[in-house]
């Protein structure tokens, strides 16, 4: 058996250019989830330019236009009390897109603490930690926001529904715990937190300066596929009239009430707000799915 | 070949030739990313693609070139008449499918066979590897079976079609020395019998000084020298082979003060250099070299890729040991910095569902010595021995469950979280795996200063500022506190986890394989460090690791351990010049040396059996199993560690 090879010139390669920018490799290598990216920045944007985006005062009352159809004037339409469904979705992203933000990054950020706590120690500490979010997890998602909702009361905090957040956060915490605990175990694993143990460093060092850096992928996942949960749970609370109370725009509660008793007159009354309500979700649990294939090695070539 | 990577094209394998005739043994030998498992892949077309592409060249087997055969005929020469064997014999078997379901496929897929033929055949196959109760074990899963078993079976499973040619890819690297011996003895003596062709792909030198015929070393995608084993051992011809031989430790020299060293590192494949590819680390380069050397023949059968290939190896000036500060020779019975008495360490085993039992695995039993100032200590064993248990019990990452181990003077075992806390600034550790024992999002800097800074307080200028001394002692540049460790080599890295540990100016160091991971010539490099950094600073070490050719030039004591027990404990030229116990003897005998002459020298002598699973140890002596000394008595009591001659203690009862 014999064996050669011969040389011969290696072409150039031709990608070189947009090798450089990550968010163009992005683009490239998950189609789906930049679109679903776009989507979220589109919102986002409407988001914050509210006020000047929106054709009309969310807010403002017009007799004249009652239950008005989609026309020129009120591209979407309008509800009862004549408000423009437009712009009542356009101001309704901005509670909805930071309510789900806030709550899911709170959710995450204190789950994935309780995780990498809990892994760090094992042993009595981690039992007792699992076992303490298994009796979490035991609740349904929603049931336990009605909970959290009717203990800690409904008053808006300096403008933003902090209790409203807490509520959806509270039932994150155990799922991002169990998620961030199992990743964290792996890194607890490693020589370098043996290393750092050997050097004698204080527990919350090491789990903030070693652990917590090495499950960053994950949270950043799990953070944008609840964001999506949570934009949700926001809705179903405004829609069972817990969340965000009228007159203010919120997705969920454009569904409820009026709306319902209109649906034959007037369903884009309906259809609207619960398209924002599904395409957002779609678009962030788009983007969630191709970032964790983005982040994740062995996806990588 | 060539394989495409985001940051460009690798030209992996360039301009290779070699051959082999039917029945002999090659060496293809290299240090990792030299190109000799590419090669080897190269020649079953079991390239990944897109990313790896052959650009040219003819892989000739009897006559038909491989490269230009259609897929489908390949298909049938790979498995059939060309077998190949790879290195990790825990991934390479399918877990969800029976020994003999793996054994069977290329049985009926290649010759047709039917159900009963390639029983009958599975059976003989595993009786040929030396594998008993062939019946039974064919209906058993991969997991059930020693990692030196499913080396084995995999043998089995490549002799299945009666290859003309094996090609294995470090088959023994994942493996014990003794395992190691027994998969080799039996590869050889199969390619002796049926007249296979093997191609050894290794970069133990001590291996291919046994086994090989003859022999291809490659560095960077490039054959430099072949040849036939013993004459290249002899004297070889290129300056990479002849740094390649002086840069181990070996057991059949005598001790040198320090080890030759090829410096640098190989080059970056993306960007090879023009001319002579080992130049930047030859030390007899010439102004021609900047001229690409041809692979020309140097001498009948012999071809070395070096304009100097006939000066060689004198041309080579030999590295005078540099000149060393009179090491502070540990008196014995000088201050004892750290004693181990009696460690013992049990790990729980969670019982299987409420009847089932809780089982003990006995990692470390009563193991007991003593590491004076300024000494190193080895330990020695195979994987499973307790070795590192012993290490991170000493560091306190485990909690033992008996035993005291007093630093001077004070109890680790049974320190306080405080009274640990200032203890662990003096006693640090290194690491085996320089990819895993750094934090990856923490550049080398921010891991070397991290120690300063938190523990030792230092303000973040001076940190910084004894952060570059550190990397200038450890022979980095301070520019590399920028980096993140996955811009470096292994070599540097492990560099980093040695300035690291420096970093509180400890007094004693547990080394836990710390060179294993390394390539041949980084790892001389390293060894050196660690004895120049002993000398200066007059650290303690305890040097834990498997090759015991590196335990013994670098400590002034050795410990040898199985199976949690210590066997042997003695001086460094006791242990190695008149071993006492039986396994340490086997130890000896089952490391191959790198020179051909005397290994050939040597009869073939493997110690039987496996290592016995630490949930059951043997009752009585541990090694009676394996031992060739064994009597009935063996088995009764456990052997004490008694000194038989002085300072040399054995655990046998029938020295």
């Amino acid at each position: 058996m014999s064996v050669s090879t011969s040389d011969e010139m290696v072409p150039p390669t031709r990608r070189r250019a947009w090798r450089s920018s990550p968010v163009l490799r992005f683009v490239l290598a998950q189609p789906l989830g930049a679109a679903g990216l776009l989507v979220i920045l589109i919102m986002a944007g409407a988001a914050i330019l509210a006020n000047r985006v929106a054709p009309y005062d969310p807010e403002a009352v017009d007799f004249m236009a009652m239950l008005a159809a989609p026309s020129f004037d009120h591209p979407l339409g309008t509800d009862a009390f004549g408000r423009d469904i437009l712009s009542r979705i356009i101001h309704g992203a901005r509670t909805a897109l930071s309510i789900g933000f806030l709550s899911s990054l709170l959710g995450c950020t204190a789950g994935g603490l309780l995780g990498v706590t809990s892994a760090y120690f094992g042993g009595k500490v981690d039992l007792i930690l699992q076992r303490f979010v298994d009796i979490v997890l035991s609740f349904p998602i929603i049931v336990l926001a009605l909970v959290v909702v009717a203990v800690v009361g409904r008053q808006p905090i300096a403008g933003i529904d902090l209790n409203l957040i807490a509520a959806i956060a509270i039932p994150i915490v155990p799922r991002a715990a169990r998620v961030i605990r199992s990743a964290a175990l792996a890194v607890r694993a490693m020589p370098y937190i043996d290393a750092a143990r050997a050097g004698g460093y204080r527990h919350s060092h090491i789990i903030l300066r070693h652990m917590a850096p090495n499950v960053l992928a994950p949270y950043l996942i799990l953070l944008t596929a609840y964001i999506a949960q949570a934009i949700l749970l926001e809705a179903s609370l405004s829609f069972l009239g817990l969340g965000v109370s009228e007159p203010k725009p919120a997705w969920g509660l454009m569904l409820a009430g009026d709306s319902a008793n209109f649906y034959q007159e007037a369903p884009w009354m309906i259809l609207f707000p619960g398209l924002a309500i599904s395409l957002a979700v779609f678009a962030f649990n788009l983007f969630g799915d191709s970032l964790r294939d983005w982040l994740d090695p062995k996806f990588r070539m | 070949m060539e394989f495409s990577t985001a940051a460009g094209t690798v030209r992996a394998v360039d301009g290779v030739s070699w051959s082999v005739g039917a029945g002999e043994t090659l060496a293809l030998v290299g240090e990792s990313g030299c190109g000799k498992s590419v090669t080897a892949l190269s020649i079953m077309r079991l390239l990944a693609r897109p990313a790896g592409r052959i650009t040219g060249g003819r892989v000739l087997f009897g006559g038909r070139d491989l490269l230009a055969l259609p897929e489908g005929e390949m298909r049938a020469i790979r498995g059939r008449d060309v077998a190949m064997i790879f290195q990790e014999p825990m991934t390479s078997l399918n877990p969800v499918l029976t020994i003999g379901a793996q054994l069977a496929e290329p049985l009926t897929i290649h010759l047709g066979m039917n159900e009963v033929e390639a029983r009958a055949r599975s059976i003989e196959l595993l009786g040929l590897v030396g594998i008993s109760d062939a019946e039974r074990r064919l209906g058993q899963y991969p997991h059930q079976f020693s990692g030196g078993m499913r080396q084995r079976v995999m043998i089995a499973i490549g002799l299945a079609c009666n290859p003309k040619v094996i090609i294995a890819d470090e088959p023994t690297t994942a493996l014990d020395v003794t395992i190691q011996a027994q998969i080799l003895e039996l590869m050889k003596d199969l390619s002796r019998r049926l007249g296979i062709t093997l191609v050894l792909i290794t970069h133990n030198l001590g291996i291919v000084a046994r086994y090989a015929d003859k022999l291809a070393v490659m560095y960077a995608g490039r054959v430099v020298e072949d040849g036939p084993a013993e004459q290249v051992f002899r004297a070889p011809r290129h300056p990479y082979t002849a740094g390649l031989l002086r840069s181990v430790p070996r057991l059949d020299h005598p001790r040198r003060q320090a080890l030759e060293t090829i410096e640098g590192l190989p080059p970056n494949l993306l960007r090879p250099p023009s001319g002579c590819r080992f130049a930047p680390r030859c030390a007899a380069r010439i102004p021609t070299c900047d001229r690409d050397p041809p692979l020309r023949t140097v001498a009948p059968g012999r071809r070395a890729a070096c304009h100097r290939a006939e000066d060689m190896p004198a041309a080579l000036p030999t590295t005078p040991a540099p000149p060393r500060e009179a090491r502070r020779r540990p008196q014995p019975g000088a201050a004892r910095l750290l004693q181990v008495r009696g460690l013992t360490k049990h790990f729980m085993v969670p019982a299987r569902g409420l009847l089932g039992r809780k089982a003990v695995v006995r990692a470390a039993e009563d193991v007991s010595f003593s590491i004076g100032r300024g000494e190193t200590l080895g330990l020695v064993g195979e994987s499973g021995c307790g070795k590192t248990t012993v290490g991170r019990l000493v560091l306190r990452l485990e909690e033992p469950t008996q035993g005291e181990i007093l630093f001077d003077g004070q109890n680790i075992a049974a320190a306080s979280e405080r009274e640990m806390r200032t203890l662990r600034t003096r006693i640090q550790v290194i690491f085996q795996d320089p990819y895993s024992s750094l934090n990856p999002r923490m550049t080398i800097g921010d891991t070397i200063c991290e120690p300063l800074i938190h523990r030792l307080r230092m303000s973040r200028a001076a940190a910084r500022e004894r952060c570059a001394a550190l990397l200038r002692q450890v022979g980095l540049p301070a520019e590399m506190a920028g980096r993140y460790p996955h811009q470096m080599s292994g070599g540097q890295r492990q560099r980093v986890g040695i300035a690291r540990a420096l970093a509180m100016e400890p007094e004693f160091i547990v080394c836990d394989e710390a060179v294993s991971a390394l390539d041949v010539s980084v790892q001389g490099q390293i060894i050196n460090l660690l004895a120049e950094l002993q000398a200066e600073l007059g650290l303690s070490y305890l040097f834990i690791a498997h090759d015991l050719a590196v335990v013994r030039h670098l400590s002034q004591r050795v410990v040898v351990m199985y199976l949690g027990r210590v066997m042997e404990t003695a001086e460094r030229d006791a242990l190695y010049g008149a071993p006492l116990h039986p396994y340490t003897r086997a130890l000896l005998d089952a490391a191959p040396v790198p020179d051909p002459e005397v290994e050939r020298a040597r009869a073939p002598r493997a110690l039987s059996g496996e290592l016995p699973s630490p949930l059951a140890p043997p009752s009585g002596c541990v090694f009676r199993t394996r031992c060739p000394m064994a009597v009935a008595e063996c088995a009764a009591t456990v052997p004490p560690l008694r000194e038989v001659r002085p300072g040399h203690l054995a655990a046998c009862i029938r020295i």
